[in-house]
């Protein structure tokens, strides 16, 4: 393999892990940014977005298409019954205590998924259609990447595109900045935060759900995303759209280039590349004070 | 008069913690030595917790680094063991000052975020290091020293183990409790009200929170060591998040705003953790519930719903 299609190859594994890890770490920072909760769930619902897809594919018998749209759906009901219910109660407390509740039910989660569907390791199957491989510069890659990577920018564009186009997302943005004033000009703003953190859950959900037929489903699959969701909005500014596709693109280019060239270095790399962007700018790439 | 009822509560306390190898079977003096470690481990913890305002995810990574040291010092090197702890908290301590010095910058949220992850680097490197720390099966099989400094005390031997942690926990957990009162602590608690108005005041608030967490990761370090030695393993899991998460449930469970909460609440979370775990090994759902409860009803711990009950400080 000359220098070339490794570097294309190891552009494509950038892209791959890094696309993913976009539409995971959006929802987390688009939650922390209008709620001010650092969600540490995040990595549950992920894993809970991956398991109902296994779920509805295998013992409900849905086709893989119909299960990836519902399966986030159904962890985003779950995630606005955890707001209503319990997050809503500590909106006005120390932030510690957003970060210890949500703590308290990344650990409900993890070992519900434990009970439910055991400690084994499962597979999802890719859907027929993007089964194979393709080539791009003389590099053959699973058919399947192609199409998360699409699915990621698309699903990037549509929640800019809410966020900055529409009504809705201009509503968002007001109860986000000033809550007071956004209740004041009739905005119902509890509603706004139901709706935020339901959204955040689906991305995460959503990152689940299409993640499955790459990774093998097991009961810690969320806890190294959530890590890595954290360096990703670390690295990109807590809080920032912009900052979590760059964040995640770097440490995409991490893992896809650092796995191919510095292998034994690969588990401290990312550690090493947000320690260094913390140095230079401790609030983050794209982040403000 | 409440001064007193404290004393007292104390004296009583250590009478029993003395004599209690005297009176109860060889499994309650193994939980009591667990129960003492854990607590000096979740007393460090709350160090930056309850007096600093900020919530550390990644104690784990301390403790873990102490009871590597430790066991490496007894397996390659078989030093006294007074030695090992000295060296052991000192290793962690750097490795404190390192993580803490990219950490205290940040506010309250980025602090715990970078802690996780921080500890879960130092959890991936005691994993894949395997020429140095045996990668996931960890270090086990070390040998145990003399205690050193002419102290006639076996450590392989259960009850010989507790007196020297009951002595070594009650005087870290005195030093801690003088550092509390002191100049220093009185900073660090203004600085969880309002790290504005100290930094106004003209105290260089980053440099305090890191001294701060040094010193707790120095404690959790001497805690990890302890525990690798009444384990007698010292293994990736004790650098994991779920480690890390001890502390944290116990100082809640306690209360993070008394000194003795972690400690109080390390007593009541390995209770616990015993009843439970012999019913199911599903522990964690338990706990989360129990944490989820303590958050949204009773975030000020046992000590709090003692003190509301009392009825002392309003």
């Amino acid at each position: 393999m000359n220098l070339m299609t490794a570097f294309v190859a190891a552009l494509l594994n950038s892209f791959d892990i890094g696309i993913l890890l976009f539409i995971i770490a959006s929802g987390l920072t688009i939650v922390f940014g209008v709620l001010g909760i650092l969600n540490f769930a995040h990595g549950a619902l992920y894993m809970a977005g991956a398991y109902f897809l296994l779920t509805l594919m295998g013992t409900v018998g849905m086709p893989f298409w119909v299960g990836v749209l519902i399966a986030p759906l159904g962890v985003a009901l779950l995630a606005v019954l955890i707001e209503r219910f319990l997050l809503r109660r500590i909106y006005h407390r120390h932030p510690s205590f957003g970060l210890l509740l949500t703590f308290a039910l990344l650990l409900i989660i993890d070992d519900a998924v434990r009970l439910i569907w055991g400690s084994g390791y499962h597979i999802v199957e890719p859907p027929q259609l993007l089964r194979g491989a393709a080539s791009l510069f003389g590099v053959t890659y699973p058919l399947y990447s192609f199409f998360t990577i699409g699915m990621g920018i698309l699903i990037g564009i549509a929640v800019w595109l809410i966020f900055h186009r529409t009504r809705i997302g201009k509503t968002v943005r007001a109860a986000a900045l000033d809550p007071e004033m956004a209740q004041a000009v009739g905005i119902n703003v509890p509603i706004v935060l139901t709706v935020v953190f339901g959204f955040g859950a689906w991305l995460a959900a959503l990152g689940g759900a299409l993640a499955a037929p790459m990774r093998t489903l097991g009961p810690a699959m969320g806890d190294t995303i959530i890590i890595e969701s954290f360096i990703v909005v670390v690295i990109g500014g807590l809080g920032s759209f912009p900052g979590a596709l760059f964040g995640a693109l770097i440490l995409g280019g991490i893992h896809g280039f650092g796995g191919r060239w510095l292998a034994e270095w690969n588990i401290v790399l990312p550690y090493i590349g947000m320690a260094l962007v913390l140095l230079w700018r401790p609030e983050g790439l794209m982040g403000r004070r | 008069m409440r001064k007193k009822i404290q004393l007292g509560v104390l004296l009583l306390l250590a009478v029993v913690l003395v004599l209690l190898p005297k009176v109860s079977p060889f499994f309650i003096v193994f939980v009591a030595t667990e129960i003492l470690i854990l607590g000096l481990f979740a007393t460090s913890f709350n160090l930056m917790f309850g007096y600093c305002g900020l919530l550390s995810f990644g104690h784990g990574a301390f403790f873990g680094t102490g009871a590597y040291v430790a066991g490496l010092l007894l397996q390659h090197l078989q030093w006294d063991f007074i030695w090992v702890l000295a060296v052991a908290p000192l290793a962690a301590a750097v490795g404190a000052t390192l993580i803490g010095w990219l950490c205290v910058r940040l506010n309250e949220v980025y602090f715990s975020m970078l802690t996780l992850a921080f500890g879960m680097m130092v959890f991936a490197i005691a994993h894949q290091w395997r020429s140095v720390t045996g990668g996931s099966d960890g270090l086990a099989g070390f040998p145990l020293t003399e205690v050193g400094i002419g102290l006639d005390i076996v450590l392989a031997n259960p009850f010989h183990f507790y007196y020297l942690t009951l002595l070594i926990v009650a005087l870290s957990l005195a030093a801690i409790y003088l550092l509390t009162i002191s100049p220093f602590g009185l900073i660090l608690r203004a600085m969880r009200e309002n790290t504005e108005r100290v930094a106004f005041a003209g105290i260089p608030a980053n440099r305090y929170r890191l001294y701060g967490f040094i010193l707790s990761g120095l404690f959790s370090g001497l805690a990890g060591a302890l525990f690798a030695t009444f384990s007698r393993v010292a293994v990736p899991e004790m650098s994991h998040w779920t480690q890390s998460a001890e502390p944290i449930l116990m100082t809640i469970l306690g209360g993070s705003q008394y000194f003795f909460g972690p400690l109080a609440g390390a007593a009541v979370f390995l209770g616990l953790k015993t009843l439970i775990t012999s019913y199911t090994s599903e522990w964690m759902i338990y706990l989360g519930v129990i944490l989820l409860g303590m958050v949204l009803f009773l975030p000020k711990g046992i000590f709090g719903l003692l003190e509301r009950w009392l009825g002392g400080r309003t």
